[in-house]
């Protein structure tokens, strides 16, 4: 009932509002060393718009990269040192635009718009003093200049399939054996349940390492999606998060009485704010409050944002930390929640 | 038989919230007896055998099993029992040596005893032959004897038989009876319930729940005489009309 009644509202609050490709309020970064009437006007005009919201101002050309490391920066607005003179002078002038293409849609929507509100200045300068201005915009894509799809789906990929790998496929052998009885007659035999779970969980954690291993050589060898970062930090997260979707499969496990039911839950519950909530298909930021919030619940946003830094921006474990440590909570959280529900004793 | 009690309950009780599942239940089991265990559906057997088998916890009262306290010593009493449940429990894609090898692997047995007794068992089942097929092409009379086979494959003192016999044929269910007077005949204690009557008449003794409550045990023929009947059927009619509690 409640499935026919409510998913109809559901998807469309959340296709209706949450998932647009539509870009807002993105936090972008200005480098004005030049600081006069024009590129005042101009910087105005950005925030004016609903598109953008100047986070940080920077002084230097050296603070570019380390904040588009950080993340929060999806694209910085650099002026030259002498923007106004150089307009009246020559009439020309230079604006530089970098995004953070990791994100190659947002990246393309993002120097779209910033050329849309330049040439709309440019355009009115231009006719109201009857001087054929001219701004040239530069655009430079950072980690990903080709501004290439792949290396955007790699880092969701990887989520998905270990998701589904080990969340639905963990739940589902568990519950067929409870449905066959088989886990009756373990649970009566002198078997410790820990270790009943652990047999479970170890050929999926296999299963799963080697897939990390395809989808990788594959993005590498095939779709030139380049491991800029600590191979060894990205396999370590990839193994962190196989372990959580696996804890989330034995919580669903222990939950569901039927196949069927595990197979439901691991969809809905998992697979479908996987693809909607984690950042892969659609832009969280721009996410009305409520779902912005319930992203943070869901594991793949955190392993997504992590794979993306790691692989693509190449940054370290000093970026990623926080991420680390969310998944790990997560980890402990759902694993002990898991452990509490499989009650050797059934009743 | 001998008077060596092997499953003891006093005020065994068990309430999942305001429902009393099981009702302060009394009884001994001897070693290498065929304790029936009776009732309709819903009267609290299953509940009542989980509490002796270490699958789920008294609310209250008292419990032992080979000696071992309910409450406390679970792990030593599943080193003692095999259990069997009404669905066969058996790894339907695996061969039948795998299936006995991996249930006698969980209970800790050498490579060398599993494979000795193996054959022992499939000639015994007649099931040589078949020994490196899937259970799943086995008939159900097979894999029936075959999950009993397997549940006291470890030797333990005390077997439960949850509704064994559910969907069998009746030849099949005599010939699986014969296999249970073989195993009380080495010494197994067998925990049986069944809501067949006729085969409640091959019990040494046999007890009667009826809403969560014991409310007969005695031998077969000293229940016909008390009830003044001449068939477990109209001793069991008797008992379970005055059944509140409804089947679920």
């Amino acid at each position: 009932m409640f499935i026919l009644l409510g998913m109809p509202v559901v998807q469309i609050i959340i296709f209706g509002f949450a998932l647009t490709n539509e870009v807002k309020n993105s936090k972008i970064a200005i480098l004005d060393p030049s600081k006069d009437a024009a590129t005042t006007s101009l910087i105005a005009q950005m925030e004016a718009s609903r598109y953008f919201e100047v986070d940080q101002v920077i002084h230097s050309a050296e603070e570019i990269e380390p904040i588009f490391k950080k993340g929060k920066i999806k694209l910085a607005v650099i002026f030259p040192a002498n923007f106004n003179e150089d307009l009246q002078h020559f009439n020309k002038a230079q604006v530089q635009l970098i995004a953070d293409a990791s994100d190659p849609n947002v990246a393309n929507t993002l120097t779209n718009y910033a050329t849309a509100v330049i040439m709309d200045y440019q355009n009115r300068i231009t006719s109201d003093r009857k001087l054929p201005y001219t701004i040239n915009t530069e655009m430079r894509m950072l980690y990903n200049p080709e501004l290439k799809g792949a290396y955007n789906f790699v880092p969701g990929v990887m989520a998905m399939v270990l998701l589904l790998v080990c969340t639905m496929m963990t739940a589902i052998t568990i519950v067929r054996e409870k449905e066959m009885g088989t886990m009756e007659i373990m649970l009566v035999s002198p078997m410790k349940p820990f270790r009943i779970v652990i047999a479970k969980a170890v050929p999926y954690l296999l299963l799963s390492s080697v897939n990390i291993a395809s989808i990788l050589l594959l993005s590498v060898f095939v779709l030139d999606v380049p491991i800029n970062g600590s191979l060894v930090l990205l396999v370590f997260e990839s193994l962190l998060f196989t372990l959580v979707s696996l804890a989330l499969g034995l919580l669903i496990s222990s939950k569901a009485e039927s196949q069927q039911t595990a197979m439901f839950i691991s969809l809905v519950a998992l697979f479908l704010p996987t693809v909607m909530l984690s950042g892969f298909m659609f832009p969280v930021e721009n996410m009305p409050l409520p779902l912005r919030t319930v992203s943070n619940i869901v594991p793949a946003k955190w392993y997504y944002s992590i794979v993306k830094s790691v692989m693509i921006k190449g940054i370290g474990l000093h970026a990623v930390w926080k991420e680390t440590l969310i998944l790990m909570g997560m980890l402990v959280f759902f694993l002990g929640l898991a452990i509490k529900n499989f009650k050797i004793r059934l009743a | 038989m001998s008077t060596d009690k092997v499953i003891t309950a006093e005020q065994l009780t068990k309430r999942f919230g305001d429902f009393t599942a099981v009702d302060a239940i009394s009884f001994d089991v001897y070693k290498g007896e065929i304790f029936g265990f009776l009732g309709a559906n819903g009267a609290g057997k299953t509940t009542a055998m989980r509490m002796l088998s270490g699958l789920s916890m008294p609310t209250s009262g008292k419990a032992s099993v080979a000696g071992f306290d309910v409450y406390k010593e679970n792990e030593k009493i599943k080193q003692n029992i095999g259990y069997m449940s009404q669905k066969f429990s058996l790894y339907e894609d695996l061969t039948v040596k795998e299936n006995i090898r991996f249930y006698a692997g969980i209970y800790g047995k050498s490579d060398q005893f599993i494979k000795e007794k193996t054959a022992l068992v499939l000639e015994q089942l007649h099931l040589t032959a078949e020994g490196n097929k899937l259970v799943k092409s086995l008939p159900l009379g097979w894999k029936q004897k075959l999950a009993f086979s397997v549940a006291i494959f470890h030797e333990p003192q005390i077997v439960f038989l949850d509704e064994p016999t559910g969907g069998v044929d009746p030849v099949t269910r005599r010939e699986f009876w014969n296999m249970i007077y073989l195993a009380a005949e080495a010494g197994i204690t067998v925990f049986v319930t069944t809501h067949y009557m006729d085969e409640a008449e091959y019990c040494n003794r046999v007890s009667i729940m009826v809403d969560g409550r014991i409310d007969a045990l005695d031998t077969p023929e000293q229940l016909k005489r008390t009830y003044g009947v001449t068939s477990m059927d109209d001793v069991f009619l008797k008992l379970a009309r005055k059944a509140v509690r409804s089947a679920d």
